[in-house]
């Protein structure tokens, strides 16, 4: 079946059988193998990505579900070489330990923050029960995620305005992805 | 793992979907969210031969007010659900059951009629509708039909949906002013429950002049606590009161043992959560 999904701000088109899962098409077709497969039952959500802006476990939907969508993957997330500031705030604050779940985690934060750009403690916790840190390394996560809020708010500087940016790059093609 | 292989067929519109549903001859499933199919899928504990995705259907999804009643869209999602201001206001009850289903991005995906539709006995969304006289509105070769909460939820993931139908709409009637809480015990974030109850009620003063129980997991199918019910209604809302009317929660329960509680202790939490929820609705 052919779909067509935007991916990181990149549209494509291809055939895929409608039983391959949006994280497979991403990783193995697309070569984004920053989302990664944790658990394989929905538990974990390392695989999160947002589809139209809101977050999904890429694991337990289609790629055929995806068809027409826009997709943001970690990988989507850096600009002109610069960490996104969730990502930098999870890098500041020791905010992993193996790395596993991170792209997960970053992903379902910026979901997190937002729908509450000024989280406490227990709206960060709840707002990443579906996440799973094998390493427990929950504490850093949890102030990682509150240092972004802080770094987000509004006057914040620069790195806030990239938030909104965050699908407005241009198109291209697959075939000039290629090229390049 | 990666599901085994299947036709997909994604109709625009309710009456395509029921016409792709006649016209297919092996074992047919419908996708709604995905949530609880997809796990399935990928565990190769079924294996259609073809998935009916209702996602594209717009018809299917949001909520409207109809006189003194409210429609709810089956593929309205858990998110939209917790966020719907007429739910909000007229069925307060459905929200907070919803608010405790799963994970965020589980709420983005999953749907409040694919809930109901899957009928999973511990599923957060089936007793409040129970309690709340939900009906249920089918869609069929044969047109539509409507049937009630107390006789949709047939048998464990079993309802009165047929084969050649799908769920298309739920109807709640208008619970304004009336307070509600879920309550729901389970061992870690994310997880199933337990045992779970939904209750509603209209207080009068201190009164409580009407009350709505149902009970998650208690059963093969959801079961409304009717003995609870009737206690409580003419009582003054006081914790002696509550907790007596709660002694009646196990009226219509026939509760199993898994691996996460025994009978007797799901029987002890469905007096306890019953008293809690009736309480904190009493006093919200």
């Amino acid at each position: 079946m052919r779909i067509t999904v935007t991916v990181d701000g990149t549209r494509y088109t291809d055939d895929v059988e409608p039983r391959m899962l949006l994280v497979q098409y991403l990783r193995e077709q697309l070569g984004k193998v920053g989302t990664v497969v944790g658990c394989d039952t929905s538990n974990c959500g390392a695989c999160t990505v947002h589809v139209d802006g809101h977050s999904v476990k890429s694991c337990s939907m289609l790629a055929v579900q995806a068809d027409g969508s826009e997709v943001t993957t970690v990988e989507g997330l850096s600009r002109d070489g610069r960490m996104h500031p969730v990502q930098e705030a999870f890098h500041d604050n020791h905010a992993l330990q193996c790395g596993f779940c991170t792209p997960g985690m970053i992903m379902q934060s910026m979901d997190l923050l937002a729908e509450d750009a000024d989280p406490d403690e227990q709206t960060v916790r709840e707002g990443l029960e579906g996440n799973l840190c094998r390493c427990t390394g929950y504490q850093n996560i949890v102030r990682a995620v509150q240092d972004a809020a802080h770094r987000m708010r509004p006057g914040a500087g620069p790195d806030a305005e990239r938030v909104a940016d965050e699908t407005a790059m241009s198109e291209q093609t697959r075939a000039e992805v290629r090229q390049s | 793992m990666i599901p085994a292989a299947f036709d997909y067929e994604a109709p625009s519109t309710i009456d395509e979907a029921v016409r792709a549903l006649a016209e297919a001859d092996d074992e047919v499933k419908i996708l709604a969210g995905g949530q609880s199919l997809l796990p399935v899928l990928r565990m190769r504990l079924a294996a259609p031969a073809k998935l009916i995705d209702l996602g594209r259907i717009g018809e299917l999804r949001g909520v409207r007010s109809d006189g003194d009643m409210l429609v709810i869209g089956a593929m309205t999602s858990h998110y939209d659900v917790q966020r719907d201001p007429l739910l909000n206001e007229h069925a307060k009850l459905l929200v907070m059951a919803t608010d405790t289903v799963a994970d965020p991005q589980v709420r983005h995906r999953g749907t409040f009629g694919g809930s109901l539709a899957h009928a999973d006995p511990a599923g957060d969304l089936l007793a409040p509708a129970l309690a709340l006289d939900a009906e249920m509105v089918i869609a069929g070769p044969r047109g539509r039909r409507t049937v009630p909460a107390a006789e949709f939820f047939v048998d464990y993931f079993t309802t009165a949906v047929g084969e050649d139908e799908l769920l298309c709409e739920i109807r709640v009637p208008k619970y304004t002013g009336w307070h509600a809480h879920y309550e729901k015990f389970n061992r870690v974030a994310q997880a199933w429950s337990i045992v779970g109850v939904a209750a509603a009620v209209r207080t009068d003063g201190h009164m409580i002049a009407e009350a709505r129980v149902g009970l998650t997991n208690m059963a093969s199918v959801p079961v409304r606590a009717r003995g609870v019910e009737q206690a409580l209604v003419g009582q003054e809302a006081t914790p002696e009161a509550i907790r007596a009317a709660a002694e009646h929660a196990l009226d219509g329960t026939s509760p199993t043992t898994d691996g996460n509680a025994d009978v007797a202790y799901r029987e002890h939490l469905a007096k306890v959560l019953t008293s809690r929820a009736v309480s904190a609705a009493a006093t919200s």
